[in-house]
């Protein structure tokens, strides 16, 4: 069942319409941004999410769905309260980024796989390894929510912990 | 002494006072360029990138003026679309980055005056979705350049109407890939399209003629108007011309970009004099020297190349890795790539095994999924990889077997992902074999029982 336009905020149904507006041609085009837009406002895409987006732009759902699946920024699961996304490609290696990473979770208490995100156990912190997030010059480099950090040590690590708390 | 940076596109960047916005720009001179472009004629402004002999710098080296010039804006129907590649997501590379925080302006001037050449009425610049803060940048620029008419309709009254908006990618590598990227900007998955039917300039956005360039190489077309086609080329050398900024990663002192007269530096002077040397006293080991696509290089090996010299004839040198000239065609000669310009740099003390396993599952990551060849290979080649690393490799064997996949997924794929998977797995058995296999062979018997 999908809600109606008038359900959501008003404000975000207007912004949805500007970036409609962008893309004259074909309004597909709009996906990613409107993706971008929902996780940004509502966390994750849900279900709801996917239809309400595919309804908005005269699509079938699963041409939603194949894009959230298939770009890995996109989450269908809620996060937790600050991501942490660390660089774990080759110059952020040599700058000892699986220190970093490792330090994250010790301190946060995420435990589990390698190249998913994995949250604390208090659902603070979702914590990931990614790709290369263009700035090999101050490695490691890592991304707290959309806030970006250099050179971060095992030091800086706390300093982050502390202030994302 | 190495040579001096030549600034031109980082000339106002890091210079302190200096700010991302409007106001900054114009005080030092912004936007006075597009206005000497459009008193030009339409075509003289594509000669005159023609003449510069600007090549490419997301990474392939493709003519920027041959690349403007299949697109006869006459004869077609279709509207015309330009798209600035912002997608920087080559490892090693953050040049782009620094562009769009620092000095925005420049990118939008140099991509206003490309699609007046171009005659393109809408553009859209691709910026990969981890840079959002760079996204929100962009944003506020091309609102003070809509405020300001040189964005809009018709601009500086010249009756020319022109619209770019900022569209963010969502953490895909494959979205640097160009047809990818038209995939992408369409709202579907980044597929890559094939070659031929489907040239950009003729079959690109909504199957319309399209050109797709990287942020600095639009950069580098405002400083082409500026000085004139000619004097441009003079920058470089013959068919490198231009400045190329460096962007130097890993074991050295004083990581970081550094823009430079294409091939007026060497590989040794960039490391030891600029960047400070490699760290910690150690030795230099390996150096990747355009992204980490484009082939290792070893620090011990003689590297044979043959060049024209003065008189014009062929003559053959023989090259250290510290005596190559940063360029594109000196790069392709010794076996590797200029790529884009990310220069990752690795010690004595650095396992090879270890650094190409790192890579590898980068590509396992990154493959789009829809070749097979690339689909399987790239994570064979990580599985393999990984339990070599981890003291499980079958010896020699594995070896051999990591050699043959990655041979068999270099031109059997749609785009040129393919080959950038490939190119590092064989150019470090290549280079590094003996490490390779010692560390194969240094198996704990583990999975060999298991499997």
């Amino acid at each position: 069942m999908i809600a109606p336009l008038q359900e959501l905020p008003e404000d975000f149904v207007k912004k949805v319409d500007e970036i409609v507006s962008h893309y004259p041609a074909s309004q597909r085009s709009a996906s990613l941004m409107l993706l971008h837009e929902w996780q940004e406002r509502f966390g994750f895409i849900s279900e709801f999410a996917i239809e309400w987006i595919a309804q908005r732009l005269e699509l079938q759902a699963i041409n939603i769905l194949e894009l959230v699946t298939f770009y890995p920024m996109f989450r269908q699961k809620p996060f937790g309260k600050c991501q942490v996304r660390v660089c774990r490609t080759l110059s952020c290696a040599l700058g000892g980024s699986s220190k970093t990473y490792e330090h994250f979770k010790n301190l946060t208490g995420a435990q589990g796989d390698e190249h998913g995100p994995i949250t604390s156990p208090d659902g603070k912190y979702t914590i990931e390894f990614v790709e290369c997030l263009a700035s090999c010059g101050t490695a490691p480099v890592v991304m707290m929510n959309e806030d970006f950090y250099e050179s971060v040590d095992e030091k800086k690590v706390e300093e982050l912990v502390q202030k994302y708390s | 002494m190495a040579t001096a940076q030549r600034r031109i596109i980082l000339k106002n960047i890091d210079v302190p006072g200096y700010t991302n916005d409007m106001d900054c720009y114009l005080k030092n001179g912004g936007y006075e360029v597009l206005k000497k472009a459009f008193g030009m004629e339409q075509t003289a402004i594509k000669d005159e990138v023609k003449k510069s002999q600007l090549r490419g710098r997301g990474g392939a080296g493709f003519s920027c003026g041959l690349k403007w010039s299949f697109i006869d804006a006459s004869k077609v129907t279709k509207p015309i679309y330009l798209i600035c590649n912002a997608d920087e997501s080559e490892p090693g590379t953050f040049k782009d980055r620094q562009i769009i925080h620092k000095d925005p302006h420049q990118l939008i001037e140099g991509m206003v005056m490309s699609c007046y050449a171009n005659n393109v009425k809408l553009a859209y610049i691709y910026i990969r979705g981890e840079m959002s803060e760079g996204a929100v940048i962009l944003n506020r620029a091309l609102d003070e350049a809509r405020a300001k008419n040189f964005l809009g309709k018709n601009i500086l009254g010249k009756g020319y109407d022109l619209e770019i908006y900022v569209h963010r990618g969502a953490g895909a590598y494959i979205c640097g890939e160009e047809t990818g990227l038209i995939e992408s900007l369409e709202g579907k998955r980044a597929y890559p399209r094939i070659k031929p039917p489907y040239f950009p300039a003729v079959l690109g956005l909504y199957m319309c003629p399209t050109i797709v360039n990287n942020v600095e190489t639009l950069c580098n077309v405002k400083h082409v108007i500026e000085m004139g086609g000619e004097n441009f080329a003079k920058i470089g050398t013959p068919n490198n011309t231009g400045t190329r900024i460096l962007c130097v990663s890993g074991d050295v002192n004083k990581p970081g970009y550094y823009e430079f007269e294409c091939g007026s530096i060497t590989m040794g002077e960039l490391l030891h004099e600029v960047c400070g040397g490699i760290k910690g006293g150690r030795k230099l080991k390996a150096i990747i020297p355009g992204g980490s696509s484009s082939k290792v290089l070893r620090a011990d090996q003689a590297y044979k190349i043959k060049q024209k010299d003065a008189d014009g004839n062929m003559v053959e040198k023989s090259l250290t890795l510290e005596d190559i000239p940063m360029d594109f065609d000196t790069l392709a000669a010794v076996g590797s790539m200029a790529g884009s310009g990310g220069i990752i740099v690795m010690d004595d003390s650095r396992d090879m095994v270890e650094c190409l396993a790192n890579l590898s599952e980068f590509y396992a990551h990154e493959s789009c999924g829809q070749c097979t060849p690339c689909r399987e290979g790239v994570l064979w080649m990580k599985k393999i990889l990984h339990r070599v690393s981890h003291g499980h490799g079958r010896g020699n064997e594995d070896i051999d077997l990591l050699q043959n996949v990655a041979d068999n997924i270099a031109g059997r794929t749609i785009c040129a992902f393919g080959e950038a998977a490939s190119w590092p797995v064989q150019s470090f058995l290549e280079k590094f074999r003996p490490d390779f296999e010692k560390r194969a062979g240094e198996s704990s018997g583990l999975e060999k029982k298991l499997s």
